[in-house]
């Protein structure tokens, strides 16, 4: 079973109604015992970054969030989730989770895209990812795969945990983390069959980390 | 680097698509959700769906349809059409949509679009402009008036004015729909398009009249439009969504190529 947790400012049924379609089981909650049994959590996210934090403090789920990441807890962080696992974001002066170092950026409405216009901002629509490192919840994914984004500010982890990049304007992290701790800034559930895949690849390394345990 | 995105529009009237839609072997297929999953698997980049009912009754049996799309395909939708309030846009995106988009609702009614986007985004927010060639005067400046109705009824508002004005009350999206190209299949207004685009910072979706993907290179390149949607072009089987990407692709538009 996995988690999807359920604070406020996610979009926690579209993600529901993606694991459904895969035959995931999986349940959105913000129940303590829930969460620290589910074999993964799902941390998704639309909105602002200061509305996401603030449900976040008020009802504990911070912390809690911290120490199932700590205890070993797989957990993939979507979009406003991505970008709040970093130390600070710019959007409403956010003090973020802190669960990995770095900040978040505004798109720059001076930058310019490949033709030389200048970006429109939110950056909106199917782009690639340009892998930096191995990343198994890739796996089966072809590297000229699209995926969906919505936002207007990008995470800029230290860069020991960029997973892959997107290029718009600026080359932006789009993929951070670590074996087990993931952050998508694009929006899986979203983004059709590639997308699809990278949520059961998720799953399984979920299922094979808990039978490893 | 961001893919243009084609985008299939479907009118639906009580549940059931206005049109029937012709796939390959003309099987007429009248339901919005199945044509809405051939579309999703065949390389749709997203769907707008314009609900055409008039009734508060029908309008339930969209949210139904809108809440089985959800559950079907995995891109994003967006859902126009008889969208008045802020409690019509929640109605429309709890129920699995992405976005919402409204029209003579933002003419009557500018708060709407502000209100929308301080509720669930900007990026939830499109606003749909019909568009009619009209002669230079002092109110129309760039001689293209906003429309409603279908086209019968000029509102008095310069569309280059109002793109703006509505960037600025929030919204994320403009859908500019040329009434004089709609439906001659002869290709989109590009002067327009371009004018809009270029004087706007939120993506432009062109939309009126391609009868074949030329235009719509055309209204991508020259009009520098963010998306087109299309209608009729696959609607009734002339091209296919991989056929048009195919030929987007060879013109050296960037699309969406693997899904």
């Amino acid at each position: 079973m996995l988690a999807i947790l359920d604070y406020k400012a996610g979009n926690q049924t579209s993600v529901r109604r993606a694991l459904d379609h895969l035959g995931i089981p999986c349940r959105i909650t913000n129940d303590p015992d829930q969460l620290a049994s589910s074999l993964g959590i799902i941390f998704p996210g639309v909105g602002a970054a200061g509305q996401a934090m603030d449900e976040l403090t008020r009802t504990g789920l911070d912390t809690l969030l911290k120490r199932q990441v700590d205890a070993g807890k797989p957990l993939l962080g979507i979009c406003v989730g991505c970008q709040i696992l970093l130390d600070y974001s710019p959007e409403n002066d956010t003090k973020a989770l802190g669960i990995i170092p770095g900040e978040c950026l505004m798109f720059n409405r001076a930058l310019r895209d490949e033709d030389g216009a200048p970006i429109r901002v939110p950056h909106m629509g199917w782009n690639r990812l340009s892998l930096e490192k191995p990343c198994e919840i890739l796996d089966g994914i072809e590297p000229e795969a699209e995926f969906y984004f919505v936002h207007s500010y990008y995470p800029n982890p230290d860069p020991a945990f960029v997973l892959a990049t997107t290029s718009y304007g600026v080359r932006f992290c789009s993929l951070h983390g670590r074996p087990g701790l993931w952050a998508v800034q694009f929006h899986p559930e979203k983004s059709g069959r590639p997308g699809l895949k990278l949520l059961s690849n998720f799953y399984e390394y979920c299922r094979r980390l808990g039978h490893a345990q | 680097m961001l893919s243009k995105r084609v985008i299939p529009c479907l009118d639906v009237r009580n549940g059931k698509l206005t049109k029937g839609v012709k796939f390959k072997g003309n099987i007429d297929i009248g339901d919005p959700v199945e044509t809405a999953r051939i579309y999703y698997e065949e390389g749709a980049d997203e769907i707008v769906f314009y609900d055409i009912t008039a009734s508060s009754e029908g309008r339930g049996i969209m949210l139904d349809v809108v809440d089985k799309v959800a559950s079907k395909i995995f891109i994003p939708f967006s859902v126009g059409g008889g969208i008045t309030t802020v409690d019509d846009m929640r109605a429309v995106l709890l129920a699995g949509a992405e976005k919402i988009s409204v029209n003579s609702a933002a003419v009557k009614n500018p708060d709407i679009v502000s209100q929308g986007a301080a509720a669930f985004g900007s990026q939830c927010i499109v606003v749909g402009m019909d568009v009619k060639s009209v002669p230079v005067s002092e109110t129309i400046p760039s001689g293209y008036e906003i429309v409603i109705h279908g086209g019968r009824k000029f509102m008095g508002l310069d569309a280059l004015d109002w793109a703006k004005t509505v960037e600025a009350l929030g919204a994320g999206e403009i859908c500019l729909n040329s009434i004089d190209a709609d439906g001659t299949k002869e290709g989109y207004e590009l002067t327009l398009t371009r004018l809009i685009s270029e004087n706007v910072g939120i993506p432009v979706i062109a939309s009126g009249g391609a009868g074949a993907p030329a235009p719509q290179a055309d209204a991508l390149t020259q009009g520098k439009a963010s998306a087109a949607l299309i209608a009729s072009i696959v609607h009734y089987g002339e091209y296919t969504i991989p056929q048009i990407k195919k030929y987007l692709s060879g013109e050296g538009v960037k699309v969406r190529e693997v899904w």
